[in-house]
């Protein structure tokens, strides 16, 4: 935009968007640091409530809730739905979910604070915005199958389970770490 | 007993628990978006070595959590057997971190970091998580064909010191050193591949490194608390209610108790093999005291509605197991009255098998019997209507503290 002369003649017109948008981009924080702090919150969590940190968790009940409002008759059928969402339990009623809406709320501040919320697609530099978002959407569907089937995501088996010392989370931790290394070289075109 | 976790439900009722959480949560998906974690780039770059960024935080956060809840454990503060360790599903945990990891590497987050993502407007993000959903959908779908593997290699609250049979002390410390180890190496990693120069990462990780190792190592004179530590947290209270005899629960109650379906009733019967094997009430297991350690973590799994019952001949060892599981923090444990040899006072009369001696010495069985036919006498499980017993019920299902399921359920 050109110089205009008098610029506080016309008020500016701020959309609600700009509220969010317009701050100045900050760097992330340390590695070291978000560790710390992770492992510090992580902590509380325990000592708190007894309970780890968690998201796939929140997210099943989420789907089962939806789930259910669609097709209850459906969920009554299936055993391991009815413990979720059976008769006339909400799928909503557990404290996962409520740290699941925590987790976005925090992201969704930090983002803002931050000056990192943008519509964008983070991207490979060879790999086109389309073929980018179905990739995240298999890659969604691989990793909420294995977290079903582990019984937890990196969150509530890798970081919790790890952080009190269980064998099968720390079996579980290399077994993911594995499977992304040992795939990387293959899919090198969507990162690099 | 312990002070932490809290009781949150009792004292904050179920939504200011659900506030609790909500709060945890929103400090969890700050942290995480402040790290970069909503950046698919950042996190995908780490398997290329370039940055090392998902290593460092998780193993950050894993070593920094690990060494305030052992050392809070060692100071008596927290209780550890309150604290939702995953229950050990050997291979289905291997085979779905497997699949994750083609899915890490595909859609370029995990779950969590995909919320932060979606949080702060990342389309890939949004397609990732609508993808968790499918595949959770999916997974819901057909878990009954794979059922069995799904429940198979299931070793329980299975935990590293019990794999190495190490104290833990020594395991975090272990732990401690090989995460700087791989702190050090990706610093190496990213100087090769990522062209980054360790040398102007901030000075303050030495502090941090070396408080970790401090940390670490004064957990191993320390220890964490035995059973009679424990023990004696809480003996005060604990001894007031035998003496006042709070705990000692009739055979009537316990007969009525095994007839109430709403509650979960475990029958332990800590007597030698030859006395279970003369008699026992049916559906009662036998553990021998020593074997009562092992037992805790699984007693701890039972559900919420649990009542343990401990009996012996008389009351005395069945009075120090009941002690041995309260110091484990095991909710609703009763003692049988009077022991076994009340229960045959109360249900064995009709028996001409089974006669009364004139004496025993404590704790032994007050009875003969004309053969070891353990549970399959008649007063091992008494018909109800046939009795018409009154007692006092004693009976108080305390609220469970601590988690009765893990984040992922």
């Amino acid at each position: 935009m050109t110089t205009i002369t008098e610029p506080k003649a016309v008020p500016e017109k701020r959309s609600l968007l700009a509220v969010f948008t317009r701050r100045e981009t900050k760097p992330y924080i340390n590695p070291y640091l978000g560790g710390f702090l992770l492992g510090v919150v992580l902590f509380l969590a325990f000592f708190i409530t007894g309970n780890g940190l968690g998201a796939s968790g929140g997210l099943n009940r989420i789907l089962v809730f939806f789930e259910d409002l669609v097709a209850p008759g459906h969920i009554d059928q299936v055993p391991y739905l009815i413990t979720l969402a059976g008769g006339a339990l909400n799928a909503l009623d557990s404290w996962i979910v409520f740290m699941t809406v925590g987790t976005l709320l925090g992201g969704f501040f930090s983002g803002w604070y931050n000056g990192r919320l943008k519509v964008e697609t983070n991207r490979g530099p060879r790999i086109g915005h389309k073929a980018r978002w179905v990739f995240a959407f298999l890659g969604g569907a691989f990793m909420g199958y294995g977290a079903r089937m582990a019984r937890g995501c990196t969150s509530g088996q890798a970081l919790s389970g790890g952080a009190v010392l269980s064998a099968g989370s720390w079996a579980f931790m290399l077994a993911v770490f594995a499977g992304a290394y040992a795939l990387a070289y293959f899919v090198r075109r969507l990162w690099n | 007993m312990a002070p932490f976790p809290l009781q949150l439900t009792e004292l904050l009722g179920k939504y200011g628990a659900y506030f609790i959480y909500l709060l945890i949560g929103f400090g969890f998906g700050f942290v995480l978006e402040s790290s970069g974690f909503g950046n698919s780039k950042k996190l995908a770059a780490q398997f290329y070595f370039k940055d090392m960024t998902v290593l460092k935080v998780m193993f950050g956060a894993i070593v920094t959590a690990m060494v305030l809840v052992f050392a809070t454990s060692a100071l008596g503060m927290l209780d550890y057997n309150l604290i939702w360790v995953n229950p050990t599903y050997l291979w289905p945990g291997i085979i779905g971190g497997l699949i994750m990891g083609i899915g890490f590497i595909i859609g370029g987050f995990c779950p969590g970091t995909s919320l932060v993502a979606a949080a702060t407007w990342k389309l890939d993000g949004i397609f990732f998580a609508l993808g968790v959903l499918f595949g959770i959908f999916v997974f819901g779908e057909t878990v009954r064909s794979i059922d069995l593997f799904w429940h198979s290699s299931y070793l329980g609250r299975f935990t590293i010191m019990d794999w190495l049979g190490m104290p833990t002390g020594w395991v975090v410390l272990i732990i401690v050193v090989m995460a700087l180890f791989m702190f050090w190496g990706s610093e190496q990693l990213e100087k090769i591949f990522g062209g980054k120069d360790p040398s102007k990462a901030p000075k303050f990780r030495y502090v941090g490194a070396g408080a970790l190792i401090l940390g670490a190592l004064l957990l191993i004179p320390l220890g964490q608390p035995t059973n009679a530590d424990k023990w004696d947290q809480i003996s005060a209270e604990k001894e007031a209610q035998l003496e006042n005899r709070e705990v000692q629960i009739s055979p009537a109650e316990l007969l009525n108790t095994i007839h109430d379906h709403l509650l979960n009733l475990v029958m332990l019967d800590i007597r030698d093999e030859a006395n279970y094997n003369l008699f026992h009430i049916a559906d009662a297991q036998h553990v021998p005291f020593d074997n009562l350690a092992e037992l805790v973590p699984g007693l701890h799994l039972e559900p919420e509605n649990s009542v343990f019952v401990v009996m012996s001949n008389d009351e005395s060892a069945a009075t120090e197991a009941w002690k041995f599981l309260v110091a484990e923090s095991i909710p609703n444990v009763y003692i049988l009255e009077g022991g076994l040899n009340n229960w045959l006072a109360t249900f064995a009369e009709e028996d001409n098998r089974i006669e009364a001696l004139e004496s025993s010495p404590d704790d032994s069985l007050r009875y003969q019997f004309a053969a070891a036919l353990g549970g399959a006498f008649p007063a091992s499980d008494p018909h109800i209507n046939e009795y018409d017993l009154e007692f006092i019920p004693k009976i108080k299902l305390e609220l469970k503290r601590g988690p009765t399921s893990g984040g992922c359920g």
